[in-house]
């Protein structure tokens, strides 16, 4: 019976190992005998090791050579270390720099992870046997128990096996001791980048392994091409944008948004991460009754924006009912119901929304044009989940183009923005800071508060029409407690 | 929604069959006409008709190529960073650790965020997913799947469920509870159903629908309450690692990105793959749009970010460093979208200047590899997970 080793799927070649190619050249770089990181002859306990480095040697050399500042240096020198190309002399278990005195040397190439061979088990296990056959109890607890799977599943070859790990240890003491010694140091180095200890950070650890093997080229049959030439005709035929206006856009949009970033602008009145006080989001909940200023002016920032808050949609619906062109919006939500809702319940929806908004006569009639009339009425006889999309974005661009420009200048926004609130910044000094940090609460959870409005629609299914503004504010400010 | 790239309305009879059913826009010897994915298909795979052999499909799918790239030049008059000369330059950035949040016992491989700014779901190479209130560090709720590497876990946006799913070859919902003894793999519902791993899944506006991906090359929209498949993507030739839906005004649409190095643009409701970008070296570990959903970054294996302009339809920027040798596995915008945060396989996250294509900040902390990186939704922290099981909140 043979096993094959089918983890492999040419992962050794992978493009996702591009990263190895870069490294490598960087590690020939550095050691290069005159440009290269100074080594020295080091003597460790009773032996000397050639060609030794330090640490702060490494992260000096990658500083310079790179341009970059020392953290960025130690952490491209613990990513060599990762891999194996550099290995660390004391603690050999931690795969990180120290940039220090401590000691590193750089690994023989024979032992680079993108060599041409996979790592077999079969080496891992004669590597084991090898060292049980030096000295016996030499294995560490992990390796006993690795040699233990390795003796069960591949029993059928262990002859060979023992073999093989007599021949090299034979072949070991064969060697000079010093040559011996730094042999057996990479061998070492080799295996616990790639069979880690518990608790050791190994970068060839690359999680799971790809469905698809990236060095099979992919079967040029017909259908191949034909699939190439519908996709590519039918993108020359999209219609693109001039560079210039869609990169303008793009940057019209961050400079826009940019007093609303967090990152770029503190948020008053404080960032609750960073103060441990959670005013902000207070003040924010999504059904407050008293906007922020900053809120309120993101609203004008496109109709999107107003329709994406539901305090701004809120607002608008109040607008809205004030111009008694309502039934525009209840149509938009309707459909947007429609689309992301449940399958099951789509066909119902569907004729639902055509009886109240749609049909001749209906109680909420909108006005959309006859072609946009036809084709909705004649989807509806086959309702799929997106049967009203035209009709919606007629209605939708109705709305952006006419009533959102009316309710900028309408008293109700107006009013709105007026009572905005604009809090003040925090202040804190750190001992408050130390308070606030020991007093973090949790939250009411979105199970809860779920729950809650969901119990307040049924009140208000029962109890008629009211103003939606004033229970969901209600609600909030009961939540608040 | 958006009056800029709105795609016809597509259901209705298709041409050819006469069916009603989704339809994809392509076209005959430039003649566009309405065809179901069916007859897409059947076109495609046609034999070889008279006089066409491989090498002249070959030819003409050069020369094809040839000429898209010819029409995106044309528009091609100006560059990113041009255009962003004269904004401001940023300041220095102080961010900081102000959460770590411990508690898994192995490499955690993605989370989420839930709209209430402050809740996190995160899931882990062991098989839990946990569901953390990030701010207090306290963990409200645990759920233990039946398999390990679970590589993709969402939060609904009502708060009130959570999806995931990986090795299962299945995307799960899980209802959340307030009862700390029920089980919550009792109400558990199996929503999607692939042939291979599950890479990334996503809800969409409500939760009701989630979008897959998986590692046997497509993509799925499903219906959460029957598990039904509503609409398939296929296109991709090898696994597909990420996705992301794009920011509801503009609606329909959403980014995929494989190991096939493209990053395709799908419309939803056709399963039509309408824009495809081949510009990464390697494998496409995350795609995150930018916040007005006209533009769309990617973090890839060949250790660059990059940006792509849906409307010129083209690259505009790369985010690269001779320094940065390590793949990008995770990418985010800040709210602005003039930071983008990308989490790489050398333990750090590289902070970018957007506009400027220059790298603002480094960020260090985790002790093995970031997988994962989401800033939350109101832009005021970002979380990064990583192998070193922990989860860090930056501010």
């Amino acid at each position: 019976m043979t096993i094959r080793n089918v983890r492999d799927h040419g992962q050794r070649y992978r493009p996702r190992m591009a990263c190895l190619k870069k490294v490598e050249t960087v590690v020939l770089e550095m050691q290069d005998p005159k440009t290269g990181v100074k080594s020295q002859t080091q003597r460790l306990v009773i032996t000397t090791i050639p060609h030794a480095i330090t640490g702060e040697d490494i992260v000096a050399w990658i500083a310079n050579r790179l341009k970059i500042d020392a953290s960025e240096a130690q952490a491209m020198g613990t990513m060599m270390v990762a891999f194996g190309y550099i290995y660390p002399l004391q603690d050999h278990k931690r795969l990180i720099i120290k940039p220090d005195t401590s000691l590193y040397r750089f690994q023989t190439p024979y032992f680079w992870p993108a060599q041409q061979w996979p790592v077999e088990d079969t080496d891992y296990a004669i590597y084991l046997a090898k060292r049980n056959i030096r000295k016996k109890g030499m294995l560490e607890l992990y390796e006993q128990e690795e040699y233990n799977n390795l003796y069960k599943w591949m029993n059928h070859k262990w002859d060979f096996i023992v073999m093989q790990a007599k021949e090299q240890y034979r072949a070991g003491k064969e060697r000079k001791k010093p040559d011996r010694v730094v042999f057996d140091c990479q061998e070492r180095a080799y295996w616990v980048v790639h069979r880690p200890p518990p608790g050791t950070v190994s970068a060839m650890d690359h999680g799971l392994d790809r469905m698809v093997d990236p060095n099979l080229e992919e079967k040029k049959t017909p259908d191949y091409y034909r699939r190439i030439i519908m996709f590519t005709q039918q993108c020359i035929m999209r219609p693109r944008v001039k560079s210039s206006v869609s990169i303008g856009a793009l940057v019209k949009y961050t400079a826009t948004y940019k007093e609303h970033d967090p990152f770029l602008n503190s948020c008053l009145p404080s960032n609750p991460w960073l103060t441990d006080d959670i005013t902000y989001w207070n003040l924010n909940m999504p059904n407050v009754e008293t906007p922020t200023k900053m809120r309120v002016e993101r609203w004008t920032f496109s109709f999107g924006e107003l329709l994406a808050d539901p305090r701004g949609r809120d607002d608008f619906r109040l607008f809205l009912k004030k111009e008694f062109s309502g039934e525009n919006l209840a149509f938009w939500e309707g459909c947007e119901d429609l689309k992301w809702g449940a399958a099951e319940t789509m066909k119902e929806k569907a004729q639902q929304i055509y009886k109240t908004f749609l049909a001749r006569g209906a109680p909420r009639w909108i006005n959309i044009d006859g072609k946009t009339m036809d084709i909705t009425v004649k989807g509806l006889a086959h309702p799929h989940r997106y049967v009203l999309d035209a009709a919606q974005t007629h209605i939708y661009m109705l709305m952006k183009k006419d009533s959102y420009g009316r309710y900028l200048k309408s008293p109700v926004f107006k009013e709105t923005q007026k009572k905005a609130a604009a809090p003040d910044a925090h202040r804190f000094s750190e001992t408050q800071l130390e308070q606030n940090s020991k007093r973090r609460r949790p939250s009411l959870s979105p199970i809860t508060l779920k729950q809650q409005e969901e119990e307040q629609k049924a009140k208000l299914a029962a109890s008629g029409p009211v103003d939606i503004t004033q229970v969901m504010s209600k609600l909030e400010k009961k939540q608040r407690k | 929604m958006c009056d800029q790239t709105f795609l016809a309305i597509t259901f209705g009879p298709c041409d050819n069959c006469t069916q009603n059913k989704p339809l994809m826009n392509i076209y005959l010897k430039n003649e566009p006409i309405n065809y179901c994915s069916l007859c897409v298909e059947l076109m495609a795979c046609q034999a070889l008709a008279k006089g066409e052999t491989i090498n002249t499909l070959k030819a003409e799918s050069e020369s094809l190529k040839a000429k898209l790239e010819e029409e995106r030049a044309k528009l091609h008059d100006v560059e990113l960073h041009q255009v962003a000369e004269k904004m401001e330059a940023l300041g220095q950035f102080v961010m900081k650790t102000r959460r770590t949040l411990k508690g898994h016992g192995n490499k955690v491989l993605c989370m989420d965020w839930c709209r209430d700014k402050r809740r996190i779901v995160s899931s882990s190479q062991d098989g839990k997913v946990i569901v953390w209130d990030a701010y207090t560090t306290n963990k409200e709720h645990a759920v233990t799947m039946p398999c390990t590497w679970v590589m993709a876990c969402a939060y609904a946006p009502s708060g009130c469920a959570v999806a995931c799913g990986g090795l299962d070859n299945k995307c799960s919902v899980y209802p959340l509870s307030l009862d700390k003894n029920e089980n919550l793999s009792s109400k558990k519902k199996s929503v999607a159903m692939h042939t291979n791993y599950l890479s990334s899944c996503s809800f969409t506006n409500s939760d009701m629908q989630i979008l897959t991906s998986s590692g046997d090359g497509t993509c799925a929209l499903w219906d959460v309450e029957s598990g039904q498949l509503l609409q398939s993507f296929h296109g991709h030739s090898a696994d597909v690692l990420t996705l992301d839906l794009a920011p509801s005004e503009t609606g329909n649409t959403f980014v995929s990105g494989g190991c096939d190095k493209k990053a395709n643009v799908w419309d939803m409701r056709s399963g039509q793959n309408v824009q495809s970008f081949e510009t990464h070296e390697s494998d496409i570990n995350s795609v995150k749009y930018y916040p007005s959903g006209d533009a769309f970054a990617s973090g890839s294996d060949d250790a660059t970010c990059r940006l792509f302009d849906l409307r010129a339809d083209r690259e505009v920027a790369i985010y690269s460093k001779e320094s940065i040798i390590f793949g990008a596995s995770s990418v985010d915008f800040s709210l602005s979208g003039r930071l983008l945060f990308a989490g790489h396989n050398d333990y750090t996250i590289n902070v970018w200047d957007v506009l400027k294509g220059t790298r603002v900040a480094i960020l260090f902390g985790h002790e093995n590899r970031v997988s994962t990186v989401r800033v939350s939704p109101d832009g005021t922290a970002f979380c990064s997970g990583s192998w070193d099981n922990t989860l860090r909140i930056w501010a």
